[in-house]
């Protein structure tokens, strides 16, 4: 009798500890995120004033200044970047829920869940090996880093287009089909509208993720201190380089530097933030949507 | 009357059939190429990166980063990369795994949904972001223990070596790449303990199993699959992980040394890429290049596994 009380025990106690265990892990995963926060946050807050938003670094050394040019280069190549992804993206989404078929079809999604972890580093060195080969070594443009950017973000695209072309129910292609409608314009004027914000959400997802890349900007869009308002026109700068940049080459006043990187952290922070809400609330149109009819 | 109709009508439709089929076909085509972008893409990566990166193979070492021939330069990296990535795996991997059954098994559903949003949000921060905080709060944090840990421990080899004054060393490199690798591992993970089949675990509760021994027998064994997908999934994303070590760890890219608390560690190839780039010029470029080549194609190996193990179950099952 004893030695099974003991058994239930000890059986008790280690299920207990597994549960304290997680509960750990939790932990773990909270204390770091809480604590980034925080630092992004109360270091950020220093700087993050009008001047930082309006005014460039040109010709500033020590304080003062800004990260418009920044700001506004970030936005400039995400900007092309997202022009050309989305479009290939939900067409290459419609190929694979509307036309393809069989091996094709696998192999595609096969690569474009690879390609999804695909290193940022390696795109952009992609970039410069092409753009070199035509315009000499050394290039520097943003339309470059954009490129580069449009392959980190079309599998993203893509994978949340499929998903939400796929959602879409039959009885609305075949009532356009009774209707005599030929395919492509059920796709272009039935299914696509009707996966229209979830497609939305998931190209805001993309724009997320490209809009903190750092390492292929770092390659081809390079580093300025002022503003670059042409795509085609030598270096950009953008708001990731620009932290980067303001921690690896602090001058004398060293606050001045790492305080201008943490407020561009948070303004960078706010951005991804945003996006990723924006792209919650447009998933829930769709949810809405769907629950009215 | 009936002929004459039908002579009459029977072009007309030929010609709306033309070209409604020429249009369908259009569309068809349009969409077609777009679908196989992603491989004419991939091909292309592989493809520029083979021809500016082969130069590099037979050029003088003293036309190259360092001063080194490519053989003597990638090695040491291609360690650090794999021997950082390991490190940061093993740490990340208990912690997802532990997010992953709490959040199916335990927590209540608002409860899990938060935990869901801040795996979230750590995966949304950006990388650069990671290596600021990196450098500024885990770093220093991490002096003190690596300083203690190479007095009293350094006999191991771990913790071998002049402990680093700064903290920028493997440890806290290692630990930074665990955060930034744990969501995408908690989530695979997740959504293998979720399609874990309920009745063995109801079987194994009624029986009179803890709650603990009902996951141990009826959800872990199934997910072993998953979970081993999740974990090559987030050594993936730490070996490409650029800008985060880049900033973090200090190294001296030709040194091999497995120590985890000095600042002459070996460097990775992403992070090394990322410093020497804006600075490089000739040959130095096409070795970069070279570099990224190899890096691209271990990612590419470790995550075509890791998909091929991921899609294996759910085909069974749907």
């Amino acid at each position: 009798m004893s030695t099974i009380t003991q058994v239930s025990l000890r059986r008790r106690l280690t299920s207990s500890t597994a549960v304290v265990l997680m509960g750990i892990a939790v932990a773990a995963a909270l204390v770091p995120l809480i604590s980034l926060l925080w630092t992004v946050i109360s270091r950020g807050v220093r700087r993050f004033d009008l001047a930082f938003v309006t005014q460039s670094m040109r010709g500033i050394v020590g304080a003062g200044g800004g990260a418009s040019h920044a700001i506004a280069g970030s936005l400039l190549i995400t900007g092309a970047a997202t022009l050309m992804c989305v479009p290939l993206g939900v067409l290459a989404a419609v190929y694979m829920t509307e036309y393809g078929r069989g091996l094709p079809v696998r192999v595609i999604t096969f690569l474009v869940d690879v390609m999804t972890g695909i290193p940022s580093i390696v795109v952009g060195l992609f970039a410069y090996a092409v753009a070199s080969l035509f315009f000499g070594p050394g290039i520097r443009s943003g339309l470059v880093a954009s490129g580069a950017l449009v392959l980190l973000m079309l599998p993203v695209v893509i994978r949340s287009s499929e998903e939400m072309l796929r959602m879409v129910p039959l009885d609305l292609r075949e009532a356009s089909y009774a209707l005599g409608a030929p395919r492509w314009r059920t796709i272009a004027s039935v299914v696509l509208p009707t996966a229209l914000p979830g497609i939305t959400s998931g190209a805001l997802l993309g724009v997320a993720r490209i809009v903190g890349e750092t390492a292929p900007l770092l390659l081809v869009a390079g580093f300025t201190d002022s503003m670059n308002g042409n795509l085609l026109d030598g270096r950009m700068a953008t708001l990731p380089v620009f932290i980067y940049s303001q921690w690896q080459n602090q001058g004398a006043d060293a606050s001045a530097y790492s305080n201008r990187a943490w407020t561009a952290a948070l303004v960078l922070v706010l951005f991804v933030l945003a996006l990723n809400i924006a792209a919650k609330a447009a998933i829930r149109l769709t949810q809405r949507h769907k629950g009215q009819s | 009357m009936t002929d004459l109709v039908s002579i009459r009508r029977v072009p007309l439709m030929k010609a709306e059939h033309r070209r409604a089929r020429a249009e369908e076909a259009t569309a068809r085509g349009v969409a077609t190429v777009a679908g196989w972008t992603v491989v004419v893409l991939l091909a292309a990566v592989t493809i520029f990166l083979l021809i500016q990166g082969l130069p590099a193979l037979t050029a003088q070492p003293e036309e190259l980063p360092l001063g080194v021939s490519l053989l003597r330069l990638a090695p040491p990296l291609l360690f650090g990369s794999l021997w950082s990535g390991l490190l940061s795996l093993g740490l990340a991997a208990p912690v997802a795994i532990g997010v992953a059954l709490f959040t199916t098994q335990y927590a209540p559903k608002p409860l899990a949904r938060l935990l869901g949003t801040i795996t979230d949000l750590l995966a949304a921060v950006p990388s650069v972001v990671y290596g600021l905080w990196g450098l500024t709060v885990l770093a220093p944090l991490t002096a003190p223990l690596g300083a203690w840990l190479a007095t009293h421990l350094g006999w191991f080899p771990l913790f071998a070596g002049e402990a680093s004054a700064t903290g920028r060393t493997m440890l806290a490199a290692s630990v930074v790449l665990a955060i930034m690798i744990m969501p995408i591992m908690t989530s695979v993970v997740r959504e293998v303990f979720t399609q874990a089949p309920t009745e063995p675990v109801e079987a194994a509760l009624g029986l009179g199993a803890t709650k603990w021994e009902s996951i141990r027998m009826a959800v872990l064994p199934v997910s072993r699959s998953g979970i081993v997908a999740g974990a090559m999934l987030g050594l993936g994303r730490a070996l490409g992980e650029t800008m985060a070590v880049a900033m973090v760890l200090s190294a001296s890219p030709l040194h091999v040394t497995g120590s985890l608390v000095t600042s002459s560690g070996p460097g990775t190839i992403a992070a090394f890429i990322a410093q020497t780039f804006p600075e490089a010029h000739g040959l130095e470029l096409n070795a970069l290049i070279a570099l990224g080549l190899s890096l691209f194609a271990v990612t590419f190996l470790v995550n075509a596994v890791a998909r091929r193990i991921v899609s294996r179950p759910s085909k069974g099952i749907s």
